[in-house]
């Protein structure tokens, strides 16, 4: 690349970079998360600047894959769409043969890097059921709800194998969401839910030790206070004595004074707790509204099915995120590695999830006018 | 049944219902966590605020002891002295500029010492307590317990320091520990490194950091809510490192150090029935005690400048060219190879000429040493022996026989950094000049010259090899270890390297004798040294100079010596001759020839280590 003539043939080369259908309030939102992120991983991390700077760079990574991820049309992706699913059930079926993990068969190592595929899946998923939508009369037909749910069946049924039951039903999530944007009838939803719920109840029997005993120390957590209660004891006397306002920014004992397991990753949330108090969990809870219905106000103004259903998937993916993180940080649902969108510290979620965005500022910027 | 069409505005219509109804349950579930929340923060605060109150029991961790050091009979070399340190807590203090620059009119500390202090704390925790200034002297521990009240968050804490009672003596093995710097923080285990705060930076110490560390134990403390210890609730004791036991005896290492005074140069001596080393000696040597505490810029720069290099260790990394101490290893070549019988004799008239070429090698005794055979060709140290005896082995299968005695690799001995030397070949020279090997060269690497690099270790392990009777041990400083005081002493077998190297005993013998003549016959190089002397030693002698690097060199090496041209003279053998009990390998720098330098200081240590070892 040569270097700019002049600053108009510079300013073209940014309008390239940055399109006019840009959609500022968004990506200013996930910035101010980004920005949020990193405040309380300074505070989380024992104020090591390393950290903070690792997570910089990984959300300058995200962002990146965001902006490539935005300049690739709608269609581009519908297209891509079946080989993507399908490299992405190739990559579970290998993770049962050949992967690797402490207890569960979850990671794939491929020399360069080592990732989970059923992480592939919270995207994969909604966008191959987007994809088979797309040419569908909808509301669908029963047939196509069907052969939807068979879609949704096959990836369900592989990381349940795993086994790692948790994000089996993240998975499956995602894909319901879809179905039930398409505009299946309520009659099916009764349906399914009745299905889901008494398929729940008859898997009890058959479920792991270690996936018992989540379900069962979260229903009783003072039972062994040292043993698996402890994270959530610990991460609810952290939020509780966080109060009103808070005990300030790096002044949270349960969590500078390192009871608390995981303060930096899945249990981020405790920490912004302790220290900012009932009002900046409000906060929070107001940015990430706001990133949500953004979110849904593009997919509804999309230009085709493919678009509109899997920008409201990743909307509702986006928040079933929050709500598991909040609730098992507050004690009503088992523990589940579960990272809190775009603040835990870590990669591979927050690189993903820009990722995902990117995907919705492409259907943005290919709206119907 | 009809066909149903594609109907995009009624599908987008179907589709922001549904969103609006998605929506809408997300307000609604979010208002649920909202007031999970305020359950928790609100209503029942009081109750989690008391709870998080009595949560202050906090892990520190507790540094162990580091294992001792000590010589074969039990003297101490490196052991841990009680001394206090200035410790902060980042955390506890406001301005932390100003808190450093109050505290430095207290206590002095360099603005080195103050950045160190501030590299650190960047990199760790800021609830942890970090040190600022080691070994606080009696008079800057009284000046701070009087201005103590105006500086929360900082604190005197005693500790172990390292201590290396015999000073300069045993630097370049024992080496030193010093605080951990940030760059070696990522290299080492977090957890076990916790309480922390020296690690080893060269020697003993480094090699066998692992050994000497130890266990962090950890004690429970309950504290307030500025983090300072109200009670001790339990611990668990670290447990010390290991102790570990060196094959040198300090006698004769001090007896090694004084007959060396005021040269520069190095000296191995080995024990060549198990590769126990007994003196390791490089002069001049430098405190260690000053490093371990942070060396001032000071004392540093007068150490990288003080003649003679004290810091460099060149019993470890000095490379050295062996020069005639080669030749006996040639020799055995010739022999083992069936190139020559020990009693095969050739005439030296004083000058060598490859057939065919006009350039000449010489001598060192003009006029030559008429017919001589092995023996004579040691004990006169007749170059054109090894001139012919080299063209005729050639430079491929002189590297393969000289390799198997160690030359060219580093021995293993157990400190960190050892030099490998160089043992030339035709690869080696494609590779590092990227030039074709020339006939020329092979002549001057029969007599250790040209292109050979050897290091002490190589040079002491070789000649034990001989002394053994073909045996090879790695080399070893550490030759036993214990756990503890309480429990005895667990003593490391020797390491053997491949089997015994001389496939016919006449052939070894031969080249002892030879040997033993550089010593005792009437020929000798290095007669004067064993003059009167009440037991049978073995030996030869080396001169090398510096300028001799080129191709031609060969004649310079060899003839007269100029004024200011600066000898290397080298030394080894072992004795007693029958039944060997001490190997030697040392180098004078700066010396004049190996006979008149370097054999004399042999012949003193000898003597020295057979009466230690009659000695209770």
């Amino acid at each position: 690349m040569t270097f700019p003539a002049n600053w108009s043939e510079l300013g073209h080369r940014l309008a390239w970079l940055l399109p006019v259908r840009l959609d500022m309030p968004l990506v200013g939102a996930l910035a101010l998360l980004a920005v949020v992120s990193l405040i309380v991983v300074w505070s989380a991390g024992g104020q090591s600047a390393d950290m903070v700077v690792k997570q910089a760079l990984r959300f300058g990574v995200g962002f990146g894959m965001m902006f490539v991820a935005m300049r690739i049309a709608p269609g581009t992706w519908r297209r891509w769409t079946p080989w993507f699913f399908a490299l992405c059930i190739v990559l579970l079926a290998a993770v049962l043969v050949l992967g690797e993990g402490k207890g569960a068969q979850r990671w794939l190592d491929l020399g360069v890097l080592r990732f989970q595929p059923s992480e592939l899946l919270k995207l994969g998923l909604p966008m191959m059921l987007a994809w088979y939508f797309h040419d569908r009369v909808l509301p669908p037909s029963p047939q196509s709800v069907l052969v939807a749910l068979i879609l949704v069946a096959v990836p369900v049924g592989l990381i349940y194998r795993q086994p790692d039951l948790g994000t089996a039903v993240l998975v499956a999530g995602s894909g319901l969401f879809v179905i039930f944007l398409a505009g299946i009838s309520w009659w099916w939803i009764a349906t399914i839910a009745v299905l889901g719920i008494g398929s729940a109840a008859a898997a009890w029997p058959f479920l792991l030790d270690y996936q018992k005993a989540r379900v069962t120390q979260f229903l009783n957590p003072d039972a062994d206070p040292l043993g698996s209660g402890w994270q959530t004891m610990q991460s609810q006397i952290a939020v509780g004595s966080g109060g009103l306002t808070g005990k300030g920014w790096t002044d949270g004992t349960q969590s500078q004074l390192e009871f608390l397991p995981e303060r930096h990753t899945d249990f981020i949330l405790a920490v912004l707790s302790e220290e900012f108090g009932w009002f900046g969990v409000a906060l929070l809870m107001l940015l990430y509204l706001f990133v949500i219905a953004r979110s849904f106000w593009i997919a509804a103004n999309a230009r085709d099915t493919f678009s509109r259903l899997l920008g409201g998937a990743i909307a509702m993916t986006f928040f079933i995120y929050i709500l598991v993180n909040s609730a098992m940080i507050t004690g009503l649902m088992p523990v589940k590695g579960v990272p809190l969108p775009l603040i835990s510290y870590g990669g591979t979620s927050a690189v993903s999830l820009l990722a995902a965005f990117g995907i919705l500022l492409s259907i943005h910027a290919h709206r119907r006018v | 049944m009809r066909t149903p069409i594609k109907d995009n505005e009624a599908e987008s219509a179907q589709f922001q219902r549904r969103a609006v109804l998605s929506l809408s349950l997300i307000v609604v579930a979010i208002l649920i966590v909202l007031a999970r929340f305020g359950e928790l923060m609100v209503l029942r605060h009081a109750e989690f605020a008391a709870r998080s109150d009595k949560n202050r029991v906090k892990l520190q961790p507790l540094a162990p002891a580091r294992g001792l050091i000590l010589d074969r009979r039990g003297v101490i070399l490196a052991d841990n002295r009680p001394a206090y340190r200035l410790e902060l807590v980042p955390e506890q203090v406001a301005d932390l500029d100003a808190t450093l620059d109050a505290l430095g009119e207290v206590i002095a500390f360099d603005a080195e010492e103050r950045e160190r202090f501030l590299e650190l704390a960047r990199a760790r925790r800021r609830f942890q307590s970090l040190p600022l200034k080691l070994r606080l002297s009696d008079d800057e521990l009284a000046r701070f317990a009087l201005e103590r009240y105006r500086f929360p968050g900082v604190d005197v804490v005693p500790y172990l320091t390292r201590h290396y009672p015999q000073g300069p003596l045993f630097a370049h093995v024992i080496g030193y520990v010093g605080r951990i710097d940030v760059n070696e923080l990522s290299g080492l285990d977090a957890k076990r490194y916790a309480g922390t705060t020296h690690v080893g930076k060269t020697g003993i110490e480094r090699h066998y950091e692992s050994a000497l560390h130890g266990e962090v134990g950890h004690l429970r403390v309950e504290t307030n809510a500025e983090g300072r210890v109200l009670d001790e609730l339990d611990r668990s004791p670290p447990s010390a490192g290991r102790h570990l036991y060196l094959s040198l005896d300090s006698r004769l290492q001090q007896a090694a150090t004084d007959i060396m005074v005021g040269k520069v140069g190095a000296l191995v001596a080995l024990d060549p029935r198990n590769g126990d080393v007994l003196a390791f000696v490089s002069v001049p040597s430098y405190d260690t005690n000053l490093f371990v505490n942070g060396i001032s810029r000071s004392d540093y720069q007068a150490l990288l400048e003080a003649p003679g290099r004290p810091l460099f260790n060149r019993a470890l990394q000095g490379g050295y060219e062996p020069g005639s101490t080669l030749k006996p290893f040639v020799a055995l070549a010739g022999l083992e190879l069936g190139l020559r019988t020990s009693s095969d004799a050739i005439y030296s008239t004083g000058v060598f000429q490859i057939p065919g070429q006009t350039l000449t090698f010489r001598d060192w005794k003009r006029g030559g040493h008429g017919r001589v055979d092995l023996i004579e060709s040691l004990a006169q140290s007749v170059n054109s022996y090894y001139y012919q005896l080299a063209l005729e082995l050639g430079i491929d299968r002189m590297h393969a026989y000289l390799s198997t005695f160690g030359f060219g690799a580093p021995t293993g001995i157990d400190l960190v950094g050892e030099a490998s030397g160089i043992l030339p070949s035709r690869s080696w020279k494609r590779e590092k000049l990227d030039q074709p090997w020339y006939p020329g060269e092979t002549v001057i690497a029969g007599i250790g010259q040209g292109y050979n690099v050897a290091t002490l270790p190589q040079l002491a392990a070789a000649t034990a090899a001989i002394a053994g009777n073909g045996q090879r041990f790695q080399p070893r400083l550490v030759n036993a270890e214990r756990a503890s005081f309480d429990v005895p002493i667990a003593p490391k077998p020797p390491l053997p390297v491949g089997p015994p190297l001389v496939k016919n005993p006449e052939h070894l013998l031969a080249v002892k004798q030879g040997l033993e003549a550089v010593m005792h016959g009437p020929t000798g190089t290095a007669r004067a040294a064993a003059r009167d002397v009440n037991y049978r030693m073995a030996g030869k002698t080396g001169t090398a100079q510096r300028v001799s690097r080129t191709r031609d060199g060969a004649e310079g090496t060899t003839g007269p010596r100029r004024e200011g041209q600066r000898n290397q003279a080298l030394f080894v053998g072992y004795a007693p001759a029958e039944a060997p009990r001490i190997v030697v390998a040392l180098v004078i720098e700066q010396g004049d020839s190996g006979s008149l330098a370097a054999a004399p200081v042999a012949r003193q240590i000898f003597d020295a280590w057979f009466e230690l070892e009659n000695a209770p």
